[in-house]
C-alpha cells in the first residue's frame, strides 16, 4: 500500500519537471499560434548553454541561472524577431518547416561541437538527499524543489496574465493580433516578448533537468514529445492544464515504471493516447478558442 | 464559336517523358555498366525518393503534416522479418504482406491521429511512431531492444550469389520506386486527386461541394502507409539487420524525407526528385564532415521556407513556365479555331 | 495645413486593385463622413489610413508627415485610433481590460477610464463581464470607448451602425458630440447615407474605388446622392 502512495508521490514530482518542459510550447502556441517543433532541442541548447556557463565562471548550476535566464530571453527574442515572426503569415507549412530545420541545425550543431557523449551538471549533496516523511517515504529533496519552481512558475505566468498590462496585452494578441496593431500594440515586439519568456522558462527546465538526468545532443526529440502531451493532455491555451498534463504523465510513467522499468516511457505515451481518444480537447480545455 | 479543349500535357513534358523513358531503360542496365558501390547508391537514391514521393503526397497534396511515417517504415521491416524468420514465409511473400500489414495498422492510428489538427497531427503522429518503437523493443520475439537479422539461408532465397542478390534488390528498388511513382501519379491525376487539392486548399469548403474529407484523407493515408511498409521491408531486406532505433527512426525516413520534398518543392511532382538528388549530392559532398550535411539541409530548408515556399522546382517551373509532370487541367483556346473564328468575324 | 492628408490614393489587395487615387483632406477638429455602397472602398480607406494596409509614403500625409509606409501601432502613438468594422472587442478580455488596453501606448490626453463611463455609463456596471457577453450595442459603445482610451487626435469609426437596431444607433450617434467637443477630428464611415451626414460638417461619397461627389452639409442634392452612391 504505502509503495504505491510512494510510486504516486514520486510520479506527481516527475509531473512537475514535464510540467516544466511544457510552459514554453504552451506559451507560444497560446500566444503566436506557434508550435515549435524545435522546443526540444532548445531544452537540450540551453542545458549546454548551462554547462559552458557553469564552467566559465565556476558558478554552481543554480547561481549560474542568473546568467543563463538573460541569455536565454535574449536569444529567444532574437530567435522569433529575427526569424520565427516571419513565419506566421503562410498557414501551416512555413512555422512547421522552419522549426523544424531549427531542430535539425541545433542536434547536429551540438554533435559537431561537443560530440555524442553525455553531460550531466553537478549540484553537490542536494542531488541526492532526501525527506523521510511518517511511514518510511522518502521523498527527493531536489523532485520536491524542482516540483514547487515548476508551481511557481505557473502561478507567476498566472500573475503575469492576468494581473499587468503587458499580460493584458498578450492576450489581447493571442485573440486577434491585427485588431492589437490598432490599439497601439506591435504584435512582432510582443510576439519575441513571449518567445523570450518562453526561452527563459525552458532554460530554467533545462538547468534542473539537466543537474536530475544525463543530457546528450539527441535528447532533445523526447523532451519535445513529452512537453506536447503534457500540453495536449491539459487542453490548448490552459497554463494551469499544462502542469496538470504534466502530472497526468508523471503519473503514468510512475506507474508504468512500477509494473516494469521497461514501461516507463511507454506508458506515458499510451495515457495520452487514452486521453486523446475519450477528451480529444484535453482534460481542461480553454472555454473559448 | 470559339473551340475550348483542355489538356494536360505541355511540349515539354512530352519531350521529358521520352528522355524519362530513356533514362529509365539505362537505369535499369545499370547492373552492366556501373559497380555495386553505384548500384548500391542508385538503390538509396530510389527508395529515398518513393519516401519524398508518398510523403509529399501526403504532406504536399493531402495536407496531412506527418512527421510519424517511419512508424509504417518500422512496422513493415518488422512484419517482413519477422514473417520470413519466424513463420518461415519466403521473401517475396513476406515482402507482399508486409506493405498490407503496414496500411491495416494505419486504419486505427488514423482514428485516433485525425482528431488532431495541423501541427498537432504532425506530433502525434510522431508519438504513435515512438509507442511502435517502444512497442517493438518490448517484444521478446522481435529480438525486443536488439533486434533480429536475416540468416543466410533467408538472404539466399532472393538468389545465391552476392552479385545476383544485389542486382536483383537494386532492380526490386528501381521497379519499386516506378510503381510507386506511377500510384501517386495516378491518384493526382484521378478524381481523388482533385478532391485532394481541394481538401488542402479549404477543408470546410470542399466538404460543402461534395467531396467527402475524412475518406479521402483515410485512403491517402493508408495507401501510403501500405506503400511506406513496402518500402520498409525492401530497405532492412537490403540492410540485413534491423533494430527498434533503426527501423523507427525520426531522422532517416522522416526527417530528411521532409528536407528533400521541401528543399525540391511541396506539392509538386518535380520537387521531390529535385530534392533526393540535392539531398544525395550534399551528403556525398560532405561525407568527411560528419553531420555537417543535415546542417546545410536544415539551413537550405529553412532559407527555402521563408523565400521560396515553392521550393527549387518552384523557382524553376516559375521562371521557365515548364510543366514536366502535367497533372493540372489547363484551358487551351485551340489556335486553329481561334483563326477560323477571327476570318469568320471579318468575313461579316 | 490639414491634419489628414491623402495624395492619389491608390491600395490594393494582391493583384486586386481597391482604391483608385484618392484625394481627400480633413482639418483638424472637423468631423466628416464618406459614405458608399458596399465594396466602394470605404473600409480600404480607413485601413490605408490606420496603417493596415501599406501605401506609397507620401500618399497619406498627417499632421505634415508622411504616414504611407507607417504601421499601425506607430500611427497609434502619433494620435491615430480605429472602431473597427464589427467592433472586434477581445473575447477573452473583459470589458474594463478591453478600455484599458486603448491606454496601453500611454498617450496623454482628456480621456481615461473613468471618462469613458461617464460617457457610456452602462459599460461600468458591466466591466467585469467579458466582451462577448455584452449586446451589440453595448460592444460598439466598449469599441468607441477603447479607441478613446488611446486619445486620439484622429478617430475613424467604421460602420458604427452595422447590425444595430435605429434607437441603439441613434444612442451612439448622440456621444459622437462629446467626443469632437474634445476636438477630436473624427472621419465617420456609414452605409446609412442620411445618419452620416447628420453627424458630420462634410461628406465624401465613394464609388468603386474613386470619389464620387464631395460635398458640404448642406450644398448637395439628394439625387446627387443617389447618382453617386449607385453609380446610376
Amino acid at each position: 500500500m504505502m509503495d504505491w502512495v510512494n510510486i504516486l508521490v514520486q510520479g506527481c514530482l516527475l509531473g512537475g519537471l514535464y510540467g516544466l518542459f511544457a510552459i514554453g510550447l504552451s506559451l507560444s502556441f497560446g500566444i503566436m499560434r506557434l508550435v515549435n517543433i524545435a522546443h526540444g532541442d532548445l531544452i537540450v541548447l540551453s542545458a549546454y548553454v548551462a554547462m559552458i556557463v557553469v564552467e566559465f565562471t565556476g558558478l554552481d548550476p543554480i547561481t549560474g541561472l542568473l546568467v543563463i535566464l538573460p541569455t536565454m530571453f535574449l536569444f529567444g527574442y532574437a530567435l522569433q524577431r529575427g526569424l520565427l515572426n516571419f513565419t506566421l503569415e503562410g498557414g501551416l507549412l512555413p512555422p512547421l518547416l522552419v522549426t523544424f530545420g531549427i531542430s535539425v541545425i541545433i542536434q547536429n550543431g551540438l554533435l559537431l561541437s561537443f560530440g555524442a557523449y553525455t553531460h550531466r551538471l553537478k549540484l553537490g549533496a542536494i542531488e541526492t538527499q532526501s525527506i523521510v516523511f511518517p511511514g518510511d517515504m522518502s521523498v527527493g529533496v531536489f523532485p520536491l524543489i524542482t516540483f514547487g519552481v515548476a508551481v511557481l512558475s505557473i502561478g507567476g505566468l498566472q500573475l503575469l496574465f492576468y494581473k499587468t498590462a503587458l499580460g493584458r496585452a498578450f492576450r489581447a494578441v493571442s485573440d486577434d493580433a491585427d485588431t492589437a496593431e490598432l490599439l497601439g500594440i506591435n504584435k512582432r515586439h510582443l510576439f519575441a516578448l513571449a518567445m523570450a519568456i518562453a526561452m527563459a522558462f525552458t532554460a530554467l527546465a533545462a538547468v534542473l533537468f539537466a543537474i536530475r538526468t544525463n543530457f546528450d545532443p539527441a535528447a532533445g526529440p523526447i523532451r519535445l514529445i513529452l512537453a506536447f502531451e503534457a500540453v495536449i493532455i491539459g487542453g490548448l491555451g490552459n497554463i494551469w492544464g499544462t502542469l496538470i498534463g504534466g502530472i497526468v504523465l508523471g503519473l503514468a510513467q510512475a506507474v508504468g515504471a512500477a509494473l516494469s522499468p521497461t514501461w516507463q516511457i511507454l506508458a506515458g505515451h499510451l495515457a495520452f493516447i487514452v486521453i486523446l481518444i475519450i477528451r480529444p480537447s484535453g482534460l481542461f480545455p480553454r472555454t473559448r478558442d | 464559336m470559339s473551340q475550348v479543349q483542355i489538356e494536360r500535357g505541355t511540349r515539354a513534358s512530352r519531350i521529358f517523358s521520352m528522355a524519362a523513358v530513356i533514362a529509365l531503360l539505362g537505369l535499369v542496365a545499370l547492373p552492366w555498366w556501373g559497380g555495386p558501390g553505384d548500384m548500391r547508391l542508385a538503390a538509396e537514391m530510389a527508395y529515398y525518393l518513393a519516401l519524398a514521393m508518398l510523403w509529399n503526397l501526403l504532406a504536399g497534396y493531402a495536407g496531412l503534416v506527418s512527421v510519424g511515417q517511419q512508424a509504417f517504415i518500422g512496422l513493415g521491416a518488422y512484419a517482413f522479418f519477422y514473417l520470413t524468420s519466424s513463420l518461415g514465409v519466403h521473401v517475396y511473400g513476406a515482402m507482399a504482406l508486409a506493405g498490407p500489414f503496414a496500411g491495416l495498422i494505419s486504419i486505427p492510428v488514423a482514428f485516433v491521429v485525425f482528431r488532431l489538427r495541423g501541427h498537432y497531427f504532425a506530433i502525434g503522429t510522431w508519438v504513435v511512431a515512438e509507442i511502435f518503437a517502444l512497442g517493438a523493443s518490448l517484444i521478446e520475439e522481435l529480438g525486443a531492444g536488439s533486434g533480429m537479422s536475416l540468416t543466410p539461408a533467408i538472404v539466399r532465397q532472393v538468389s545465391s550469389s552476392r552479385d545476383g542478390r544485389e542486382t536483383l534488390e537494386y532492380w526490386m528498388s528501381l521497379g519499386i520506386c516506378t510503381i510507386i511513382f506511377a500510384v501517386v501519379y495516378i491518384i493526382l491525376r484521378s478524381r481523388q486527386g482533385l478532391a485532394l487539392t481541394a481538401i488542402r486548399d479549404s477543408e470546410p469548403a470542399s466538404g460543402s461541394l461534395g467531396v467527402n474529407v475524412f475518406r479521402t484523407k483515410l485512403f491517402i493515408y493508408v495507401a501510403t502507409a501500405t506503400c511506406t511498409g513496402l518500402v520498409g521491408s525492401l530497405i532492412f531486406l537490403q540492410k540485413l539487420r534491423l533494430s527498434p532505433e533503426a527501423g523507427f527512426s525520426v531522422n532517416d525516413w522522416t526527417v530528411v524525407v521532409i528536407f528533400m520534398v521541401v528543399v525540391g518543392g511541396i506539392g509538386t511532382i518535380e520537387g521531390p526528385i529535385i530534392g533526393m538528388l540535392i539531398y544525395i549530392l550534399l551528403r556525398e559532398l560532405f561525407a568527411d564532415f560528419g553531420s555537417l550535411y543535415l546542417i546545410l539541409m536544415g539551413v537550405i530548408a529553412v532559407a527555402i521556407m521563408l523565400k521560396a515556399p515553392g521550393g527549387v522546382w518552384g523557382l524553376i517551373s516559375e521562371r521557365y513556365n515548364l510543366h514536366l509532370f502535367p497533372i493540372s487541367r489547363r484551358l487551351m483556346r485551340d489556335e486553329t479555331a481561334a483563326a477560323r473564328d477571327k476570318s469568320e468575324a471579318s468575313d461579316k | 495645413m490639414s491634419l489628414l492628408a491623402t495624395h492619389n490614393l491608390s491600395a490594393y489587395y494582391g493583384d486586386f486593385q481597391a482604391l483608385f487615387g484618392i484625394d481627400l483632406t480633413v482639418e483638424e477638429g472637423e468631423t466628416i463622413a464618406i459614405i458608399g455602397a458596399n465594396g466602394a472602398g470605404k473600409t480600404t480607406f480607413l485601413r490605408a489610413v490606420a496603417g493596415a494596409l501599406a501605401s506609397e509614403p507620401d500618399m497619406v500625409e498627417y499632421d505634415g508627415q508622411s504616414i504611407g509606409q507607417h504601421t499601425p501601432h506607430e500611427l497609434v502613438r502619433l494620435g491615430i485610433a480605429m472602431v473597427p468594422e464589427g467592433r472586434r472587442l477581445f473575447p477573452s478580455l473583459t470589458v474594463e481590460e478591453n478600455l484599458a488596453l486603448g491606454g496601453y501606448c500611454g498617450r496623454p490626453g482628456p480621456w481615461s477610464l473613468k471618462r469613458v463611463y461617464d460617457l457610456f455609463p452602462v459599460l461600468l456596471e458591466l466591466r467585469n463581464l467579458p466582451a462577448p457577453s455584452l449586446s451589440g450595442g453595448q460592444q460598439q459603445m466598449a469599441a468607441i470607448g477603447r479607441a478613446l482610451m488611446c486619445n486620439p487626435r484622429l478617430l475613424l469609426c467604421d460602420e458604427l451602425s452595422l447590425g444595430l437596431a435605429p434607437v441603439v444607433i441613434q444612442n451612439i450617434y448622440d456621444c459622437l458630440g462629446a467626443i469632437t467637443a474634445e476636438g477630436t477630428t473624427v472621419i465617420i464611415v456609414e452605409q446609412d447615407i442620411r445618419r452620416a451626414i447628420e453627424a458630420s460638417s462634410r461628406f465624401y461619397c465613394f464609388q468603386e474605388g474613386r470619389i464620387g461627389l464631395t460635398a458640404a452639409k448642406d450644398g448637395f442634392d439628394q439625387e446627387a446622392i443617389t447618382a453617386a452612391y449607385f453609380g446610376l
